[in-house]
């Protein structure tokens, strides 16, 4: 490569104006396209019945805030929150805890399988879920027959089967943070007499804390947005909110100010703890594919 | 799987790999050191096996069997089919067959179109967004708002925006452009698979997006400065520099993509409800509603294992082509 050293060095910032204005009309109108229906949900969760079932409306006619009082009436929304809440919750517990485990094997001990296991667990993640929906339907059902616990159609059931979902990527990202929090400091943990387990919640789970956060975060996302096995698996007592929130628009009438209000709210505990923890939950979810 | 490890090789890699081992609690024995990654592994293994290993044996096993709703309660009392299952799901001439083609088509096509714009969308954002900018952190937030809503609360959304009467779509082509002589109709018939499409494409692009910009941050300054030094545009720059650098970010991410958007339920379910158009009929939609409907587990499961089948074989040879000049990294 011939050098121009008598050339004044132009910082690779100092971008020519065809690429800055191509710059901000794509970035604007790609900005117009994901709010969009950020704006309809918000905006229409705010507007009286007949701006909604007339011709779609850019400015309310008035404001309300009626759709979210009445959102709980006409479907048992609550019910359906409390069911998301437990099974959600539950699977991320669970999850988290065994991807701790499993991601401290691996990231700090030497074992056959050690690959096989890593590639396997991953792998499950990238088969269909309509592969394996029928025969854990068939599954639940007679181990249901069978031994009387109920599977098909509890929490239990959706609360075991949505912590595998999250599992394989729990215990990938964890291995990442994990493999950087230095290996001296568990093992001075170990000359100072704690045991290997010792160590790991002594010094490598709250070294990881963000981590671990960030993998709860993306396991309860993960549980909370799912909607086939939610729609196999539950009855009206254990129905969740990926499949109640189509109560509203199977009815004859459909409110639409009601469906965008309920969306808007079962959206923000997922959201506001996703941008809050975008850092971290960033980094895990792309260190993989950029290794 | 190796749960069944030689004990002697095991402790010997254990004990190279943590020199501080050696010096561990005493009581806790040989034993138990050798088998403590497994013991930690065990409950992520039992649940993995439980709820997808085991099922996907079944489900090569029901495809064998003539599963009907008679036999769910007891499956293992479903007499065996053979391969009938099979060819009931590739007969293309007679209409279960002919059906299941289809859908695999527009499954393609589909999963084509959305990989290629999600690509070209994330890819475009990423390097415009490469050099920080004001308002850039606040733009990134912004971009990841699709991929942190759940899946249904944004389709249903979507689905009202496509409402053929009062939907947002409608009113802006219709009402105000006059683009049409009639309001179309946008989730039955032709229409559904671009609604399809654009919903899939504002899901799945963030994904795209974010991956790309992990990857553009390993590109080292270096070369740009050097490049711009031998007096590249930033144009150049990037069809010299960042694109080809971003080839083994691609690699994965094409194929993530891919597997997400064939795959995809939850976009056609929430969007249409149990009866897709036959424009939009997602293979997974398709083969959850042969099965539920008719409750042919047998003729569903084999439908299940023919696309793993077609999955493990693309992808196979997207990593036989694709990883030729990638030996070296992953050795």
């Amino acid at each position: 490569m011939p050098s121009h050293s008598r050339r004044p060095v132009r910082s690779p910032m100092a971008a020519p104006r065809s690429f800055l204005w191509s710059r901000r009309i794509f970035l604007t109108l790609l900005t117009g396209f994901v709010l969009l229906p950020v704006y309809v949900m918000v905006s229409s969760s705010l507007k009286p019945l007949q701006d909604v079932s007339g011709a779609f409306r850019w400015i309310p006619s008035g404001l309300t805030v009626r759709p979210y009082f009445d959102i709980w009436e006409t479907v048992p929304l609550a019910d359906y929150f409390m069911n998301s809440l437990i099974v959600a919750g539950s699977a991320t517990v669970c999850s988290v805890t065994i991807a701790v485990f499993a991601a401290y094997a691996v990231s700090r001990y030497s074992f056959r399988g050690k690959r096989v296991f890593t590639v396997t667990v991953l792998s499950t993640q990238m088969f269909p879920g309509i592969l394996f929906l029928l025969p854990l339907f068939l599954i639940y059902v007679n181990i249901g027959n069978a031994t009387g616990i109920a599977l098909f159609g509890s929490r239990g059931g959706l609360i075991l089967t949505y912590l595998t979902f999250s599992l394989p990527f729990s215990i990938w990202m964890l291995i990442g943070y994990f493999d950087s929090v230095p290996r001296d400091l568990d093992e001075a943990a170990k000359v100072d007499g704690c045991g290997p387990l010792g160590a790991l919640f002594r010094v490598v789970v709250p070294a990881a804390v963000p981590g671990i956060v960030a993998v709860a975060v993306y396991a309860f996302m993960t549980a909370w947005g799912e909607v086939l096995f939610a729609s196999v698996m539950t009855n009206d007592t254990t129905r969740t909110l990926a499949v109640g929130l189509q109560g509203y628009s199977t009815q004859n009438d459909v409110y639409w100010n009601q469906v965008m209000a309920a969306s808007l709210v079962v959206s923000l505990p997922v959201v506001a703890g996703f941008l809050l923890l975008q850092r971290y939950l960033v980094t895990g979810l792309t260190a993989g594919a950029v290794k | 799987m190796t749960l069944t490890a030689a004990p002697e090789t095991g402790e010997r890699t254990a004990r190279k790999n943590s020199p501080g081992g050696a010096r561990g609690p005493r009581r806790s024995g040989r034993l138990r050191r050798v088998g403590l990654p497994y013991l930690l592994l065990l409950p992520a293994l039992i649940l993995e096996l439980l709820v997808h290993l085991v099922p996907m044996v079944i489900g090569i096993v029901v495809s064998f069997k003539e599963l009907t709703q008679f036999y769910v309660r007891d499956w293992g009392t479903a007499p065996w089919a053979g391969f009938d299952n099979y060819s009931l799901a590739i007969d293309v001439n007679a209409p279960v067959g002919e059906a299941l083609l289809r859908s695999f088509a527009t499954t393609c096509l589909f999963t084509l179109s959305s990989v290629g714009l999600c690509w070209l969308l994330g890819t475009a954002a990423a390097i415009f967004m490469q050099e920080t900018f004001r308002g850039r952190g606040l733009l990134r937030t912004v971009f990841l708002v699709p991929y942190a809503l759940p899946v249904y609360a944004a389709v249903i959304t979507w689905a009202f925006m496509f409402q053929r009467d009062n939907g947002l779509v409608n009113h802006v082509l219709h009402d105000q452009l006059g683009l049409t002589d009639t309001p179309p109709f946008w989730l039955i018939g032709e229409n559904s698979f671009v609604t399809l499409l654009v919903v899939s494409v504002w899901k799945g692009w963030p994904f795209a997006f974010l991956i790309m910009m992990a990857g553009l941050q390993n590109i080292p300054r270096e070369i740009y400065e050097a490049a711009a030094l031998d007096g590249a545009g930033v144009w150049q720059q990037v069809r010299r520099i960042t694109l080809p650098s971003l080839r083994p970010v691609n690699q994965v991410l094409v194929l993530v993509l891919f597997l997400w958007t064939f795959n995809d339920f939850n976009t056609p379910f929430v969007l249409f409800g149990k009866a897709a158009p036959e424009a939009a009929d997602l293979i997974s939609l398709h083969i959850y509603q042969s099965s539920f409907q008719t409750w042919n587990f047998g003729a569903g499961s084999a439908m299940s294992v023919l696309l793993l089948l077609f999955l493990l074989v693309v992808t196979g040879a997207y990593l036989l082509l694709t990883s030729r000049g990638r030996k070296a990294t992953d050795a």
